[in-house]
């Protein structure tokens, strides 16, 4: 019993102390961001592994998702006779819930991984080191340009993948079921709200951005010099951010209602 | 020759000073109150077995790890308690050419070299392109400026880190395992270059190495880090040393260690097989 408890408050005790150097991270990292010089061309670049790169996977999945919201939507809403409203039903649903959601779990999968990985390696292979010897802050050159372009690409795939869902779920609505085009885009029109939808969308769509890109980047960071401390990271970073996503979409739709 | 080590200037104050300087990681000693003094624009090679500390004493070096106690001086600023800030400017008088190279992979070898020169010095692109060729020159590596870092053979990616670590004209070189990995002549290349860094820039050269021949050559001064402590000499004084420690270290009996392993191995317990094999 002893064994137990003191097994549960040094557990208790290595996560207070790991989220305390989570925050002093995430501290240093906001700091080194608004440090000069500007890393321009380094965030254009992170952009386009991060953002460009994704563009594919984010479309066929947003447009697969999309599909199967208006099979599934139609099905259900034909037996009430309100199959009309599918547009909102596909809308409200990819808008406010899924694209946000679903586009954070791909690009922690796909970026997030990446972005672990990469910081891990230069670790292990002292570029790291190599950096700070000349004199070249590793978190102002490598990290920060990483966390702010997951932070700007994450809405902006949101959004696609937003629009692309609904013209999957336009395919299978109008073009496969036979609903009239009109009544798919007025039934969305009406339902979807600019300010508490889209922007909520979108906010919700940033911080997960930002979750995403912190995690994947200070398990970077914190690396240990192995080939297995690079492949347990990458990991790690996978389920804690989706496992993070989920909860703290649960508390902005509890306490927003986004 | 001394116990305690304390290498002598001839060319004034020396740029790097050990001053009673103990290490560990953890709960992992490393070495204790460890004292030496590098002179300056001669070549110093510390030796020592694996885990001795040679690497953590060229990191300490650089400040990329701090002490448990005592101090560091480079160029009579104690690297171990300066800020960010100040480790820049101390940071410029260094170059280091890391064991694995840590070239920047995403990056050309010029890249790689001019890397530094764009991100501190006030110069154009042409002239950055005639620094970038000259060190590249000076390391035997004039036909690679267009290659990644992962198209390079192992003799290569260490011309290139050391290009990119000469290309700011630092004063203080520090090389951790210049030879390893490579074959005897890439190995005499690297050994050729550093004294030829040494002789044309004047620069003083910290080399950490395991390898014995090669140290005796160009080490003007040699640091040993033996297990209870560290001896300090030049070449030929610890060949001729009557310290067993030293004469153990540069000699080692290898047949007598050989048969003490495979005694070991012999009188090791062994378990009776579990499985089908």
């Amino acid at each position: 019993m002893v064994t137990a408890i003191r097994a549960l408050g040094g557990a208790t005790v290595d996560a207070v102390a790991e989220l305390g150097r989570f925050a002093a991270f995430a501290a240093s990292l906001a700091r080194s961001i608004v440090t000069p010089p500007p890393r321009v061309g380094r965030l254009v670049d992170e952009v386009f592994k991060l953002g460009v790169l994704s563009l594919l996977i984010i479309c066929l999945c947003g447009a697969a998702v999309g599909a199967v919201l208006g099979l599934q939507g139609y099905n259900t809403l034909v037996r009430f006779g309100a199959a009309d409203s599918l547009g909102a039903v596909v809308g409200l649903s990819l808008i406010r819930e899924l694209a946000p959601v679903l586009t954070a779990l791909l690009t922690t999968g796909r970026a997030g991984s990446a972005t672990t990985a990469e910081i891990g390696t230069m670790a292990v292979t002292e570029q790291l080191d190599g950096l700070r010897m000349m004199s070249v802050d590793p978190l102002h050159y490598i990290v920060a340009p990483k966390a702010l372009a997951m932070l700007l690409v994450m809405p902006l795939l949101s959004a696609l993948f937003t629009v692309f869902g609904i013209f999957g779920g336009y395919l299978v609505g109008v073009r496969l079921m036979g609903l009239d085009p009109g009544r798919y885009m007025s039934s969305l029109q009406d339902a979807v709200d600019f300010r508490d939808d889209i922007l909520g969308s979108l906010l919700k769509a940033l911080v997960f951005g930002l979750l995403v890109g912190l995690i994947s980047t200070y398990r970077g960071m914190t690396t240990a010099p192995t080939s297995a401390g690079v492949a347990a990271a990458t990991t790690s970073t996978v389920v804690t951010a989706s496992v993070s996503i989920l909860l703290v979409d649960y508390v902005i739709t509890a306490l927003w209602g986004v | 020759m001394s116990d305690q080590p304390s290498i002598s200037s001839a060319a004034g104050a020396p740029p790097i000073v050990f001053d009673d300087v103990s290490m560990a990681f953890g709960a992992r000693r490393v070495f204790d109150h460890l004292s030496f003094r590098v002179p300056a624009g001669l070549i110093a090679v510390i030796l020592g077995g694996s885990g001795s500390g040679k690497s953590t004493a060229l990191r300490l070096i650089g400040g990329l790890v701090q002490p448990v106690s005592g101090r560091v001086l480079v160029d009579g600023e104690d690297v171990a308690r300066l800020g960010e800030r100040q480790l820049t400017r101390v940071r410029a008088k260094l170059g280091m050419l890391f064991q694995g190279g840590a070239l920047l992979d995403a990056m050309t070898v010029f890249e790689n070299v001019a890397f530094p020169l764009r991100e501190h010095a006030r110069l154009s692109a042409a002239e950055i392109a005639t620094r970038v060729r000259e060190s590249l020159a000076a390391v035997g590596l004039p036909d690679a400026e267009a290659l990644l870092p992962g198209q390079l053979s192992g003799g290569m990616v260490k011309r290139a880190a050391l290009a990119r670590a000469i290309v700011m004209r630092p004063t203080i070189l520090l090389c951790d395992e210049p030879f390893s990995g490579l074959d005897p002549i890439s190995a005499c290349r690297i050994e050729a270059l550093l004294g030829g860094i040494n002789a044309r820039f004047g620069m003083t050269i910290v080399v950490v190495s395991h390898d014995i021949a090669s140290t005796m050559r160009m080490a003007a001064r040699v640091l040993i880090l033996l297990p209870d402590g560290a001896v300090e000499g030049a070449p030929a004084d610890l060949q001729r040393s009557g310290d067993a420690r030293v004469a153990g270290f540069l000699q080692p009996d290898v047949e007598a260690a050989l048969r003490q392993e495979a005694a070991a191995v012999a009188a090791a317990p062994v378990e009776a097989a579990a499985g089908p094999w």
